[in-house]
């Protein structure tokens, strides 16, 4: 057993009490025994999940990060088989080599493939791929001491439920996923800057179907007719290079300061400084993939900048039809707070529907960003979720640290259905907050 | 291509080598007890390039099992380039003071049924004239520590043997490198306690064990700072030491 194991966001402080499960063939006893000793758990997989979702309501996971192995690949199909703890890098690791690339990839690789699929987790493609589930073949669901094995043709109800189902469902212990081929492990990306939100949306409009990739930063400080100034990033997998597999050196931030580094001061100066020295016309840039994707896996326990009070991730999802103005409000509240994050990532969402019951992406604009814990920052955000809630969008689980009930239930319908399919020794705190 | 044969190739240090070595596309002869667990290895190192993995069920304590072992592992793989030797437990050694059974069950497991292992194995070694033995040891056997003595007496009996093997074989073409690693997050120490800025992760030991074979280092401590560690341990005079409680 270790202690004080946290989620990314080291918010809420409820620090859990570890049990590690190493072998695939040991795990229907260590849930058993772990969930008769206290009551309840919930699989925890590499601690990427901001909020409380990763937290058992009990205060004891199941780690199932040391099920690291793979199972069988198919280099011709290209489909691979693994255990659920390991790392999305593990499996690229593997695959590029090969000519195989993540059909869907978020913006860390330090994601486990059990947490992938139980958050449903999106990436920059999601306009082309839909999300991670989309991509999901198959898995190993551990329920009520029974094994089962959910596709989209056996236990449907069990595979949609599961994707998207935050870890409620059962133990995920294996997965099958389909990959997708590439030529060369290099990105061809363009960078531009826009003036305001509306330039975003005319952007995203023109390039995002001619793109695989598709993101922008927004400056979230700016005030007025600069409201969503950024930079628009899109990319495509290189048709010539090599299939190289990143091996960036990384940083680290050594400890936690008791005091947040992210604040008015360096926000302002990093957020001018990076809308300044991103050109006005389209520049073209051709790099490895770690970076285009995993800027910030670059530095390792990045989120101690935030502090001993940790941080808060915002991250909402608002329908195409009100997108450009409820978009607006929720920046200009932001800015007005002067609250704001070093990357604030704006991206617009596809119709490609998701398997999952609980998935967090619809047809519209997602903004995420990161906020310091401090006093005043639930009226931002209190401010923040009756914008999208009027708006009809939504906040996706794997971020939040405080959505309320009401909103997540009107937001998720299906709730209910997730409910009914829980494995009633799974529970987290999210869970119990949402829905009690 | 090497050939590699693991003892206790499902503990978390010799998997760890095995991912490596796979990934070269070497070929594996692999020994544990637990059949399941064998699987699982087997399909891992498979997958990350593995050119053939062939599994032997095996007690480490049952030394009338060693003999038919080796035959079949020479039979699958003619030749053996590196002989990982990775088997053990960590014993209580509480429990170890309480009961004589225990104390030399746990001392069989962790040294002499080494020492078995090696002495077949030396004699095979001796007739191909070429490869590399890999002893896992400890830095708990550089010195005796109230807290597991019992360990750091069976992983001394291992280094100081691996000492005397290394000068026989040497003569021969055949090289023996002594492992001690520190403290490494593994299932064997889960639970413990151990002082975060000092465990190492399996992966970057394996790292540092490929590298040492590969140079035909004689003893290596890994992570490598553990070498200035025990040599302050190893430098207190018995007076104080055995005031200690380490």
């Amino acid at each position: 057993m270790s202690d004080s194991l946290y989620s990314w966001g080291h918010y809420p402080d409820k620090p859990q009490s570890g049990h590690p499960s190493n072998w695939r063939d040991d795990l229907p006893h260590l849930l058993e025994q772990v969930s008769r000793a206290y009551g309840g758990t919930l699989p925890y997989g590499n601690g990427r999940s901001y909020g409380d979702s990763c937290l058992a309501s009990t205060d004891h996971v199941l780690c199932t990060r040391g099920l690291d192995r793979f199972i069988e690949a198919d280099w011709e199909a290209g489909t691979v088989c693994a255990e659920a703890g390991i790392t999305l890098a593990e499996i690229l690791a593997i695959a590029i080599p090969r000519g195989w690339f993540l059909a869907v990839t978020p913006g860390t690789q330090f994601v486990t493939l059990g947490g992938a699929i139980a958050n449903d987790v999106h990436g920059k493609n999601h306009h082309v791929r839909g999300t991670f589930g989309k991509h999901v073949l198959s898995f190993g669901l551990l329920r009520e001491g029974q094994a089962i094995v959910c596709s989209a043709s056996s236990n449907m109800h069990l595979y949609s439920a599961t994707i998207g189902g935050l870890g409620l469902t059962g133990i995920i212990s294996w997965a099958c996923i389909q990959l997708i081929p590439i030529r060369a492990s290099q990105i061809n990306s363009s960078v531009v800057r826009f003036s305001n939100l509306a330039e975003f949306f005319s952007l995203s409009a023109e390039l995002d179907h001619q793109h695989e990739y598709s993101v922008a930063w927004i400056d979230c400080l700016a005030k007025g007719r600069d409201t969503g100034r950024g930079v628009f990033i899109v990319g495509d997998h290189a048709q010539f290079g090599t299939l190289e597999v990143g091996s960036r050196s990384k940083l680290r931030v050594p400890f936690t300061p008791p005091l947040s580094l992210i604040n008015r001061l360096s926000l302002q100066a990093f957020n001018q400084a990076y809308w300044h020295v991103h050109p006005g016309t389209s520049k073209r840039v051709r790099g490895s993939y770690e970076p285009f994707f995993y800027p910030l896996d670059r530095i390792l326990h990045w989120n101690r900048v935030y502090g001993r009070l940790g941080f808060q991730q915002y991250q909402c999802v608002i329908p195409d039809d009100v997108a450009d103005v409820a978009m607006r409000e929720v920046l200009e509240a932001i800015a007005d707070a002067g609250h704001g994050s070093f990357l604030a990532v704006l991206k617009r969402c596809g119709d490609i529907k998701s398997p999952g019951l609980l998935s967090f992406p619809l047809p519209g604009a997602s903004l995420a960003l990161d906020f310091p814990q401090k006093q005043g920052l639930e009226k931002l955000f209190l401010r923040l979720d009756q914008i999208v809630h009027e708006a009809g969008g939504r906040l996706y689980p794997a971020k939040d640290a405080h959505m309320s009930g009401g909103h997540f239930r009107r937001a998720y319908p299906a709730w209910e259905q997730l409910e009914a399919l829980r494995d009633p020794s799974l529970n987290s705190h999210f869970w119990k907050r949402v829905t009690e | 291509m090497k050939r590699i044969l693991i003892i206790g190739a499902t503990s978390a240090i010799a998997n760890a080598c095995a991912r490596a070595w796979a990934e070269q596309g070497c070929e594996f002869f692999l020994v544990a007890r637990s059949v399941e667990k064998l699987e699982l290895t087997q399909a891992d190192l498979t997958v990350r390039g593995a050119k053939a993995v062939t599994l032997y069920c095996m007690d480490a304590t049952d030394f009338s099992a060693h003999g038919p072992m080796l035959e079949s592992c020479i039979a699958t793989m003619r030749q053996i380039d590196v002989a990982l030797i990775a088997h053990g437990t960590l014993p209580d050694q509480k429990a170890c003071e309480q009961d004589v059974s225990t104390a030399l069950d746990e001392l069989t497991r962790n040294g002499t049924s080494v020492i078995g292992l090696l002495t077949i194995l030396a004699n095979q070694f001796e007739i191909q004239r070429c490869g590399t033995f890999a002893v896992i040891s400890s830095v708990a056997g550089d010195r005796g520590r109230p807290s597991n003595y019992l360990y750091g007496t069976a992983k001394a009996a291992v280094s100081t043997f691996c000492e005397g093997l290394r000068g026989r074989m040497f003569k021969v073409g055949v090289h023996v490198i002594t492992i001690k690693p520190g403290f490494v997050d593994t299932p064997m120490t889960q639970g413990l306690g151990l002082p975060v800025a000092l465990v190492a992760k399996p992966a970057q030991v394996a790292k540092l064990i490929l590298k040492g074979i590969d140079k035909g280092s004689n003893t290596i401590y890994v992570p490598g700072f553990w070498r200035f560690i025990m040599l302050i341990i190893k430098s207190v005079p018995s007076f104080i030491f055995k005031r200690t409680n380490l």
